[in-house]
């Protein structure tokens, strides 16, 4: 059976928005508006939002559709246009800003700290389910069915292959090759 | 080549939408040399307008003016402004449909007799038989080059089918194959054989699959007698004082409104906008809109009893890779009412490329138990169950009372509620999903909900008398001589197939009718 090579490769770090991989870890605020990931995989530049927000919001966005494969970068890709929309939306600037906030304050009567310092993820999920129901979650996890699972790079990390007619469609490349099943 | 007609030309018919009716209808309707034009409220997008991606195809020709959803129905809750995904382009929903082909069970036309009376349910049998449809049936399947008819080989199994094969055949079902399919196995009336491709609801790049866009509507273009006006959404059909139908009030790309006249009117705008159109053209005349002395346009809303299985196993399947819908079991498409409901379903393979999985295989779901899912994506094997609803006169289309759309008519509200049976149906079909792909070893499997209606049937229903519904057994509205329903909404009831096939049947048994009654001057 043919099948995918998932594997990331490493590359050396790149503004968001431009190809490249990076690997997961902790996603940090360095100076001025640039949010950056572990290792310095990764970094954007934020300009209407805290940074501080943009940090959690990727976090908020893995912690809720966790895939062990996947970079933090992939994450940030998805939020990273909230930014943007922000400077042009006041109401979806104070939602999410509000959210964040609300984040924080969970996290700081459970565990004494902001939502990234919780270190557990069951510690997180368990303050994102008691915020579940409200529009600011509903934003987030909605826009991610597109802003992460429609992401072309991310295809090949689940084995799939997106477009195929280009290529000739399956007829000659497996469309008929499953060899586990028996007779 | 193609023609264009005046606008006060008053000798055409008119067929509203192009998609398996309306694209059927006119094309045929030309081929006897009837002046016709098609208004059609989408563009024209050609083969090379298709694209392999899911999203991108989706924003580029669904139909997304505003829509409401009321009801029980988990798409209420999951899509509320998308009850239905229908395409709005020249070719319709034929332009995403995934060519699964079958005919009607001898049953299914006389559904009151034989299930009896169904609390809740307003069953009628149809005003025409199995026998009275099968010439039709053999000129459709011979038109849209349905595999395993008229000698036309079936198409080859892909990795999808074959687990579902091995399932079936373990569970010791005794009928499964590649499906009755409008794709080309070997080249066929100009279009070549299908290369498995895998985007069949995407648009076929290589025009294997059926559509009216290419297979019908340019056939008909060449008599010189079909005009196909793209970005014409039709508005209001209007009327004389002695209460015929004389044309009809259009939009075009920039919003400016134009009038056809015409002797005669087909609707055909699928299930929603086909009713919609009736109410909106209310008159002094017709108070509660065209056609509807029986107060029955826009009731008895049927959406099929559907639902998916997707099976995650230990290896890969890659499910995605070919026909999307080549494959079905049709053991449980009997009525057996000893399984606790009346009425059956089919089980035919699907598959959904990663974004619309992440969209449809738990709508809301989110955390591990969904991401655990989406990680073994091309470990999955999937299934779509379709299956007969039963008519409810409160299941219906309406007139919002405030949203207008953006030509400031009110906009369609969808409601349905589940009757018990369809909910009794739509549990056993789980059941025997999930056993089909536990028998050859799932390790996981998933009872996907219902996604926005692909099959939107059943609004402007066909009856004998009519007190009981909307259009005659010739899809002639019961009220108005020249005005016709040429869709899935003349249904009576829906059966247990994908009705595709039926509809262009009864196009094609239409157009004939036509032609005869235009012949006789009696329209
Ligand atoms: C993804 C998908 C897969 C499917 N797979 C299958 C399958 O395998 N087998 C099967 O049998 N069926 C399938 N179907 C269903 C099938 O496509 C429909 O049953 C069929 O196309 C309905 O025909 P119709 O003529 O009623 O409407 P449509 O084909 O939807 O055409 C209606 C047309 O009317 C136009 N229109 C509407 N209102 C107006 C107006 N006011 N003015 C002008 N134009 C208007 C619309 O823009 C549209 O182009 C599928 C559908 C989808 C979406
Ligand atoms: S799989 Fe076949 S029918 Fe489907 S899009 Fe590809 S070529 Fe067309």
């Amino acid at each position: 059976m043919r099948t995918l090579d998932k594997r990331t490769k490493v590359t050396r770090r790149r503004f968001l928005k431009t190809a490249g991989a990076g690997t997961a870890g902790i996603i940090a605020v360095v100076n001025g508006g640039i949010v950056m990931g572990s290792g310095g995989a990764w970094a954007m530049e934020v300009k209407t939002l805290r940074p501080e927000s943009m940090a959690t919001l990727v976090q908020m966005a893995r912690d809720t559709y966790p895939h062990d494969h996947l970079a933090d970068k992939f994450y940030a890709q998805a939020m990273i246009g909230y930014d943007a929309s922000a400077g042009e939306d006041a109401a979806l600037k104070a939602m999410l800003e509000g959210g964040v906030d609300l984040l924080d304050a969970t996290a700081q009567a459970r565990h004494g700290g902001g939502y990234r310092d919780v270190a557990w993820e069951e510690d997180r999920v368990a303050i994102l389910t008691s915020i579940e129901d409200g529009a600011f979650f509903q934003k987030i996890r909605g826009g991610l069915i597109t802003g992460l699972y429609n992401q072309p790079e991310v295809w090949a990390k689940f084995g799939y292959e997106g477009a195929s007619a280009e290529k000739g469609g399956y007829i000659s490349r497996g469309f008929d090759d499953i060899d586990w099943l028996e007779a | 080549m193609a023609k264009t007609f005046d606008l006060n030309d008053d000798s055409v018919v008119v067929v509203i939408g192009s998609g398996a009716g309306g694209g059927t209808l006119g094309t045929e309707l030309a081929l006897k040399g009837i002046r016709t034009v098609i208004l059609e409220a989408g563009g024209r997008h050609e083969i090379d307008d298709f694209e392999n991606d899911e999203w991108g195809m989706f924003g580029k020709i669904s139909w997304l003016d505003a829509r409401t959803t009321s009801g029980d129905w988990r798409v209420a809750k999951d899509f509320p402004g998308l009850p239905a995904w229908i395409v709005k382009a020249v070719g319709g929903s034929t332009v995403h449909w995934a060519g699964a082909s079958l005919r009607f069970q001898e049953h299914e036309f006389k559904v009151r007799s034989t299930y009896g009376d169904i609390a809740g349910a307003n069953l009628l049998d149809w005003p025409i038989t199995l026998a009275d449809m099968e010439p039709w049936y053999a000129k459709a399947e011979d038109r849209m080059g349905v595999t395993r008819t008229h000698g036309i080989d079936g198409l080859p199994g892909n990795n999808n089918f074959k687990v579902m094969k091995a399932g079936a055949d373990k569970l010791g079902y005794k009928s499964c194959h590649t499906g009755r399919m409008a794709i080309n196995s070997a080249d066929r009336d100009g279009r070549g054989a299908c290369q498995q491709i895998g985007f069949c609801f995407q648009g076929c790049k290589t025009g294997a699959k059926w559509s009216t866009l290419y297979a019908e509507i340019p056939k008909g273009e060449e008599t010189g007698k079909l005009e196909v006006r793209p970005n014409s959404q039709v508005l209001q059909i209007e009327h004389d004082s002695s209460g015929k139908v004389t044309g009809v009030l259009y939009a075009d790309a920039e919003g400016k409104q134009h009038r056809q006249k015409a002797r005669a009117v087909a609707v055909a705008g699928n299930s929603i906008e086909s009713p919609r159109l009736l109410l909106n053209s209310a008159s002094a005349m017709y108070p509660d809109g065209l056609a509807n002395s029986s107060g029955q346009v826009g009731r008895n809303y049927m959406r099929h009893m559907t639902g998916s299985v997707y099976a995650v196993f230990d290896r890969p399947v890659h499910m995605y890779r070919g026909t999307t819908m080549a494959g079905i079991i049709t053991d449980e498409s009997v009525n057996d009412p000893s399984r606790g409901f009346v009425g059956g379903y089919e089980m035919e393979t699907l598959s959904l490329g990663l974004p619309f999985m992440a969209a449809f295989l738990n709508p809301g779901a989110w955390g591990r138990g969904f991401t655990s899912a989406m990680d073994m994506y091309d470990h999955m094997a999937g299934m779509w169950l379709v299956g007969e609803d039963m008519p409810q006169e409160t299941n219906r289309i309406t007139l919002h009372a405030t949203m207008k759309d953006q030509h400031g008519l009110p906009v369609p509200d969808v409601h349905f509620d589940d009757h018990a049976n369809d909910i009794a149906m739509r549990n056993h079909a789980y059941r025997q999903g999930a056993a089909v792909y536990d028998a050859v070893g799932a390790v996981r499997t998933f009872p996907t909900p219902p996604y926005p209606s692909t099959h939107n049937l059943g609004t402007n229903r066909m009856s004998e008398k009519p007190r009981d519904g909307v259009v005659n057994k010739w899809g002639q509205t019961h009220d108005i001589a020249n005005l016709f329903i040429s869709d899935g909404s003349q249904f009576t009831t829906g059966a247990a197939e994908n009705p595709t096939l039926t509809i262009v049947a009864l196009a094609l048994r239409q157009a004939d009718y036509i032609a005869d009654q235009m012949g006789k001057n009696a329209i």
